[in-house]
């Protein structure tokens, strides 16, 4: 089934509604690697710094203007909204994160 | 840098652990050798937790604890606590049975991370006579309380020419179970697979009706179930890129101890396949004859040494070029462009005269002791 490998959902993250890192999946650093991996049936995603940034702050606690002003502060810059929410577009839809 | 040809070695990553051959099912299909029986003895428990503790540190962190039947193993607990507190993300690939809800829950307390149940077909006759023991109801017992227990669900359904046409029924008791992932595999033909072959090759017209029923379930269920297909790779005109590449990313260790490139390898002659017991898991992986047998591509002959895809797909499967045409070296026959494609024709061919002269005369060979050691002895 090599021909429909990426299905575009709609699917979009909801801002009043705190993120949740999915129960199904394991964020986890890999030191042989130097970098976070998500873990999950019979397969594994390498992370880049700032994506792993993202999830770490993907706690059922905070919402997504919650993650994008913690990491403005941390990160001593601005206007990170469309990149951060745009990653977790992409990261509800490979079910790594939900809002439920 | 003259004469330096030496392939840049990678660390694994993904950890096969074949705790035993022994397993309560007769499965046609099996994947393990058909001489099994003549590997009778198993790796201690400190054993396996040293061979965990060393591929760990080399990188290893998708664990799949597999058999033959790994629940039969008593110490199966103590291991997936030792591949938990190592960082493993750990897998159990079971038939289901001896399973029962306290295992379910003592293996997930031990941080077991997932359980993929295999279930024959989607009929009780057809999945008890395929596994040649009754196991149906019990497997989808297992599967929703695995499900119930927070564990993802796997289920896999091995297919082949006795199943195949159940793909609707397949993939509604899926649906119906709750599976997060779903592994559709097409059978392929190693092992007691391909003793049978006759008898479970699809035709084309299954293969590709059964195909696209799969396909349209995908679209429905996308973002719900993640399906996972493996392809019946004798009607690709381009070979799997076999184990990712060989000595490049699997590790597999057989119940005995001996280290495999691959879980067929221990077919291909000369190989001298090391074992555990002798050395540590560094240096098999990065020294042994066997992980640098065919590790890059300076091994291979034409037509792949000059052909512009030798990249992607490593010249396919060695296991199945020395199966079908006695040479290890060979181009995989599944590429159209192997002058051994043929061979793939011939066993399309003959499994389809099987298939309709419906006769009895070959029956088929179930995986278990008694005929392994019939291929023992030969
Ligand atoms: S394929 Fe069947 S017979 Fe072989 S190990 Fe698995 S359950 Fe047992
Ligand atoms: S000739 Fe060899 S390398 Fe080229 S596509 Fe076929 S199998 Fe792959």
């Amino acid at each position: 089934m090599k021909h429909s490998q990426n299905q575009i959902l709609n699917m979009t993250i909801t801002p009043d509604q705190p993120i949740k890192f999915s129960p199904l999946h394991r964020l986890q650093w890999e030191e042989a690697q130097q970098k976070y991996v998500i873990l999950y049936p019979e397969g594994m995603v390498e992370l880049n710094q700032s994506s792993a940034e993202i999830l770490k702050l993907c706690d059922s606690t905070r919402t997504l203007a919650q993650i994008v002003s913690e990491l403005e502060q941390k990160f001593d810059t601005t206007g990170l909204t469309n990149d951060i929410t745009a990653f977790l577009g992409v990261a509800l839809q490979n079910g790594w994160i939900n809002q439920n | 840098m003259a004469g330096s040809t030496k392939t840049n070695i990678t660390p694994p990553r993904w950890l096969l652990a074949e705790l035993t051959y022994s397993c309560p099912l007769q499965c046609p299909y099996c994947s393990n050798p058909i001489d099994y029986a003549n590997y009778q003895s198993e790796l201690s428990t400190e054993d396996w937790k040293r061979v965990l503790t060393e591929a760990r540190k080399m990188g290893a962190v998708q664990l799949g604890f597999s058999g033959g039947e790994p629940l039969t193993r008593k110490d199966l607990p103590e291991l997936v606590k030792h591949a938990r507190d190592l960082g493993y993300y750990s897998n159990l690939i079971t038939s289901g049975y001896g399973m029962t809800e306290e295992k379910i829950l003592q293996l997930k307390e031990a941080g077991l991370d997932h359980i993929q149940v295999s279930i024959q077909a989607s009929t009780q006759e057809l999945n008890d006579h395929i596994a040649g023991t009754a196991s149906f109801e019990h497997k989808k017992t297992v599967a929703r309380l695995v499900k119930k227990h927070g564990y993802p669900m796997v289920l896999c359904v091995v297919l082949h020419r006795e199943n195949i046409h159940q793909m609707p029924e397949i993939l509604a008791m899926a649906e119906e179970l709750g599976a997060d992932y779903l592994e559709l595999a097409n059978t392929q033909y190693y092992g007691w697979a391909h003793i049978n072959r006759d008898l479970l090759l699809p035709t084309q017209e299954q293969f590709e009706q059964a195909e696209q029923i799969a396909q349209a379930f995908k679209e429905k269920v996308a973002g719900k179930m993640k399906i996972y297909y493996v392809v019946p790779d004798y009607y690709e005109d381009r070979p799997k890129a076999c184990m990712n590449g060989w000595g490049t990313t699997f590790l597999t260790i057989a119940p005995d101890g001996v280290a495999l490139p691959c879980h067929s390898a221990r077919e291909l002659p000369g190989l001298d396949c090391p074992n555990v017991n002798d050395y540590s898991i560094s240096e098999i992986w990065n020294g042994s004859k066997a992980f640098n047998f065919f590790r890059g591509l300076e091994w291979m002959k034409e037509p792949c040494r000059s052909c512009d895809e030798k990249e992607k797909d490593f010249g396919g499967c060695r296991c199945q070029a020395y199966l079908l045409t006695g040479d290890m070296y060979n181009t995989d026959p599944v590429c159209s462009k192997s002058p051994d494609r043929h061979r793939i024709q011939q066993a399309i061919t003959s499994a389809k005269t099987c298939a309709s002269s419906n006769s009895q005369e070959k029956p088929l060979i179930f995986r278990n002791s008694k005929n392994s050691r019939i291929f023992a002895k030969n």
